[in-house]
């Protein structure tokens, strides 16, 4: 086994992390830290598959190493914007919270059009 | 490649062990925390890796920026009433198993990789100097991959959209709510006044050197972004409102140059997204340059969140 | 793999079309966001109908020449570079959506238009940047011939859709929003990690290079399993589906419509792009009939929980979950036992003109239950009565859209389901047939449900709250009408989703 593998498999494992608490916290906050996690993860995932491609003088394939140039910074926007509804969630509830008090599908009658 | 060294273990273990602190972490506080120091020792990862471009977006935005932005709402998180309850345990437990499945499933995948690994880095290498680029990641992002880094700034863009549209409507067009500490002569006010004019100067370079060299215009705008913010925290500078038309100027004159170039390569070159030969280098740095500004504003203005009032407190 | 159909990856004539296709509305993103929200609506009403025309000539081409268009961004041919590719099922798919797109923007005009002289608006300014957005991003799906490219294109999907699910800013639609986020998210990681071990077998993400160079190893199924159950999550297949129906109901009417319409037939088409396209060998009878039981789950699972909903548009948004499933019933339909690889037959014509018949269909739907809310103040399926005669080309659009979700002649559901019901008669495979039917009934039964209520005559004078616009009545009528006659295409143009597809005969010039 060589470092790349090595960096690979963590990956892995930061992936199977990743998933479990976003699926299992209840907290939307920490689903996103989780999401992150998971998102990192992949991303070395990448990493391995770049590194073990390494040719031409270079350290690694370049194209999966922009790719995830690409990813980290769309899974920076992603974070954003669910943090900033977490926290409008908090302003119009006070709660932060996934799970309506009447259990998500049945919704009241108050307004939509 | 390498053989393991003691130090790349020791730096996966570490990995591993915040990694799921943070998962597992009872305070978010403390969660985050270590979602931070996480951040910069995957970046060490990512050196390890031989991508130091990635191990530099990965320091600024995936630990930095990332980390920022939820402290700042686990911040503001406090006053939430807390009413979850946690997973059962029969359904973590078979929430761990299917994650398990997931990872193991990677794993294999990792460990038989092909025969021949194929690989597309001479490629790159071979056409790298019609462009007169040096950095074969920049190579890919502006030259063979350029319709991908275009439309991700379309993405940003519709992120911050997203992001502002979550406004009540009476303060649209108004402020962020970024928290502002402004205390005269504190330590934040010196920082602010020390770094912003060295990390512009790193920008700067970043963003020039993106061309030869790793770094570039998301290593460079991210610098700005977190300068930036920097100065509004520090209230030495006011949080522009988001109605303001140099603002908005300043978020797509990037994407639009970018998109203009591309469309003056139908004419003027063989395709879109595609440089006049000898000309590729110049313009691709002023792309570079024109979105290191639009990448900067547009991630500190997603950090500072939606308007929250209209007038300047 | 007879290449027959395959040409050499050069631009064609008119690929600068697919070009156009993709640029329009990101010029149109930016344009309107530095202008700001007085000049959006304006930009938007330029550029959708622009951007219908653009994708009736792409189909024309298509059509004519019975070839597909290419174009080679930045003159770099893949593996190195990407490139752009308009077969028969992204042209198809494209003048579809175009339409609902449009239909959508002028209903969309009563609650998103903007008054003369007026300051800018948060939901006008949000919602007609968005529109144009979803727009570009489902023509990059389409388009994208290569995975990664389809990634970005899926991300910006979910970002131009999230948002309008809360324009209203509402708690349970903001939290409606937040769960919506996160299942897309879920989904996008598990497709990007998918397209990194595809990076690593085969150092290509190029939809035609990879089904070349594709074979089952490890990777690459770790890699189709993974990418698949990503996309599952983002189609809202059973049991993932979860986010769907408060999301989809809790939207303002015109966001509900294209949210169900369109942006969910995105990472459906990815889903057929991924396994007609990339790796039709690959799914093989096990996964073939894997897909189709779950398909099955949705239609039944969907459909019941339709049945039991009090209000209009959580009953629309249910079965939406149900008609999903359709979608997903032409996988097992299309594998060919010989050679155990997905064929582009008449299983795929059939679920592909399911996506569009239910695109027109079920926006149409959302249309009038938009206008029922507006018109009574509430969408209660029990206190609906009067309303047929208070707006009755309403009603009408509303019943249309469910002829076509029945599959009664000559709709596109049924031709649609015919196809299907012809392909599970050829290849035996009758359990198929049996859900399509029972599905029929379902959808029967809750349609009867609301349009009984809906005739009914109320019990004391009906209270009408405010008059619609009949522009907006006419919107929903044409996409219902569209829907109801998308059947006759039989007599026209269906061949051409066969334009393209390598195992498929020629189509010869016309």
């Amino acid at each position: 086994m060589n470092a790349a593998t090595l960096f690979g498999l963590c990956g892995a494992a930061l992936v199977g992390f990743g998933l479990y608490g976003l699926v299992t916290n209840p907290e939307p906050l920490r689903k996103i830290l989780a999401f992150n996690l998971l998102g990192s993860g992949v991303f070395l995932v990448f990493g391995v598959v770049s590194r073990r491609a390494a040719a031409s003088g270079l350290g690694g394939d370049p194209v999966p190493q922009a790719m995830v140039i690409t990813a980290i910074v769309v899974a920076f926007a992603a974070t954003a914007m669910a943090i900033a509804l977490v926290l409008r969630l908090l302003q119009e509830t006070g709660r932060s919270t996934l799970n309506a008090d009447n259990s998500g599908g049945t919704n009241t009658d108050r307004g939509n059009s | 490649m390498t053989i393991l060294s003691a130090f790349d273990i020791g730096l996966v273990v570490l990995i591993l062990g915040i990694g799921a602190s943070t998962i597992a972490a009872r305070e978010a506080f403390t969660a985050v925390i270590g979602f931070v120091v996480y951040g910069l020792l995957l970046s060490i990862a990512w050196v390890r890796l031989s991508a130091v471009d990635v191990a530099l977006t990965e320091a600024a935005i995936g630990g930095g920026m990332t980390g920022m932005l939820i402290l700042g709402a686990v911040a503001r998180l406090r006053l939430a009433k807390g009413t979850d309850t946690r997973a059962s345990l029969p359904v973590r437990f078979a929430a761990g198993g299917l994650c398990a499945l997931v990872a193991a499933g990677l794993a294999i995948a990792i460990l038989s990789p092909p025969e021949a690994i194929p690989t597309l880095a001479p490629m790159v290498m071979e056409n790298l100097a019609q462009s007169g680029l040096g950095n074969p990641v920049a190579g890919v992002l502006f030259v063979y991959r350029a319709l991908d880094t275009l439309l991700e700034k379309v993405v940003l863009i519709l992120a911050l959209l997203g992001v502002w549209s979550l406004a009540p409507d009476s303060v649209w067009g108004g402020i962020p709510g970024l928290r502002v500490y402004a205390q005269p002569s504190s330590t934040l006010t010196f920082l602010a006044q020390l770094l912003p004019p060295v990390g512009i100067v790193v920008a700067i370079y970043m963003c020039w050197v993106g061309a030869k060299e790793p770094g570039g215009a998301f290593q460079g705008g991210t610098v700005l972004a977190a300068m930036w913010l920097l100065v509004m925290i520090a209230g030495l500078k006011n949080v522009p409102s988001i109605s303001q038309p140099w603002l908005r100027l300043l978020l797509v004159v990037g994407p639009v140059i970018f998109l203009a170039i591309g469309l003056a390569g139908m004419v003027l070159a063989n395709a879109f997204l595609d440089y006049p030969s000898g000309y590729a280098k110049p313009l691709i740095i002023a792309v570079e340059v024109a979105l290191t500004l639009s990448i900067g504003v547009a991630l500190g203005l997603l950090a500072a969140g939606p308007p929250e009032r209209v007038q300047q407190q | 793999m007879p290449d027959a159909n395959v040409l050499p990856d050069a631009t064609t004539t008119d690929g600068a079309l697919l070009v156009l296709a993709i640029v329009l509305p990101a010029a149109g993103v930016l344009l309107s966001f530095v202008l700001g929200g007085r000049y959006a609506e304006r930009i938007a009403s330029v550029l959708l109908p622009s951007g219908f025309i653009l994708a009736t000539i792409i189909f024309g081409d298509v059509w004519q020449s019975g070839h597909r268009l290419v174009y080679i961004v930045g003159d770099w041919k893949p593996p190195l570079g990407i490139a752009l590719r308009a077969d028969g099922l992204s042209a198809a798919m494209m003048v579809a959506m175009a339409i609902v797109i449009c239909a959508v923007a002028i209903f969309a005009h009563a609650d998103f238009g903007m008054r003369a002289g007026s300051v800018e608006a948060r939901a006008p300014f949000a919602f007609w940047i968005l529109l144009m957005a979803i727009w570009g991003a489902m023509n990059m799906v389409f388009l994208g011939g290569d995975l990664f490219t389809l990634y970005v294109a899926i991300e910006l999907l979910t970002f131009a859709a999230v948002p309008l699910v809360c324009l209203d800013g509402r708690a349970e639609t903001l939290q409606a929003a937040l769960r919506y986020l996160l299942f897309a998210l879920l989904g996008s990681i598990l497709y990007l990690v998918g397209t990194a071990l595809l990076y690593g077998s085969y150092a290509t993400l190029d939809i035609v290079l990879l089904s070349r160079r594709v074979h089952a190893e490890p990777a690459t199924l770790v890699a189709a399993t993974l990418t698949t159950i990503g996309l599952f999550a983002k189609t809202a297949l059973f049991p993932l589906h979860l986010w769907l129906p408060p999301a989809h109901a809790g939207a303002p009417a015109a966001a509900s419509a294209v949210l169900s319409a369109v942006v969910v037939k995105g990472s459906f088409f990815i889903i057929v792009r991924l396994w007609f396209d990339v790796m039709p060998g690959l799914l093989g009878p096990v996964g073939a009939q894997l897909f189709g039981a779950l398909g099955a789950a949705a239609i039944v699972f969907g459909s019941v929980v339709a049945l039991r909903q009090q209000r209009l548009k959580l009953l629309i948004a249910y079965s939406t979950v149900a008609q999903i499933g359709y979608l997903f019933l032409m996988f097992p339909l299309a594998l060919d036992t010989a050679s155990a690889q997905l064929q582009g037959s008449g299983a795929l014509t059939g679920g592909m003109l399911q996506a569009i018949s239910h695109a027109t269909a079920k926006a149409a739907m959302f249309m009038a239950a938009g206008l029922i809310y507006v018109v009574l103040g509430h969408d209660r399926i029990a206190e609906l009565g009067g309303i047929a005669r208070a707006i009755p080309m309403t009603i009408f659009a509303f019943a249309l859209g469910g002829v076509s979700l029945i599959g009664l002649p000559p709709s596109g559901g049924f031709l649609a389901k015919w196809l299907l019901l012809e392909a599970a008669v050829a290849t035996g495979q009758w359990w198929w047939a049996i859900v399509m039917l029972a599905g029929g009934l379902f959808t029967s039964g809750y349609m009867f449900i609301v349009l009984s209520s809906a005739v009914a005559p109320s019990g004391e004078p009906l209270k009408l709250r405010v008059a619609v616009p009949r522009y907006q009545e006419a919107a929903a009528l044409t996409l219902a009408l569209t829907s109801l006659l998308l059947g006759l295409v039989a007599l026209g143009p269906i061949d051409i989703l066969q334009v393209g597809r390598a195992d498929s005969m020629m189509v010869g010039p016309r």
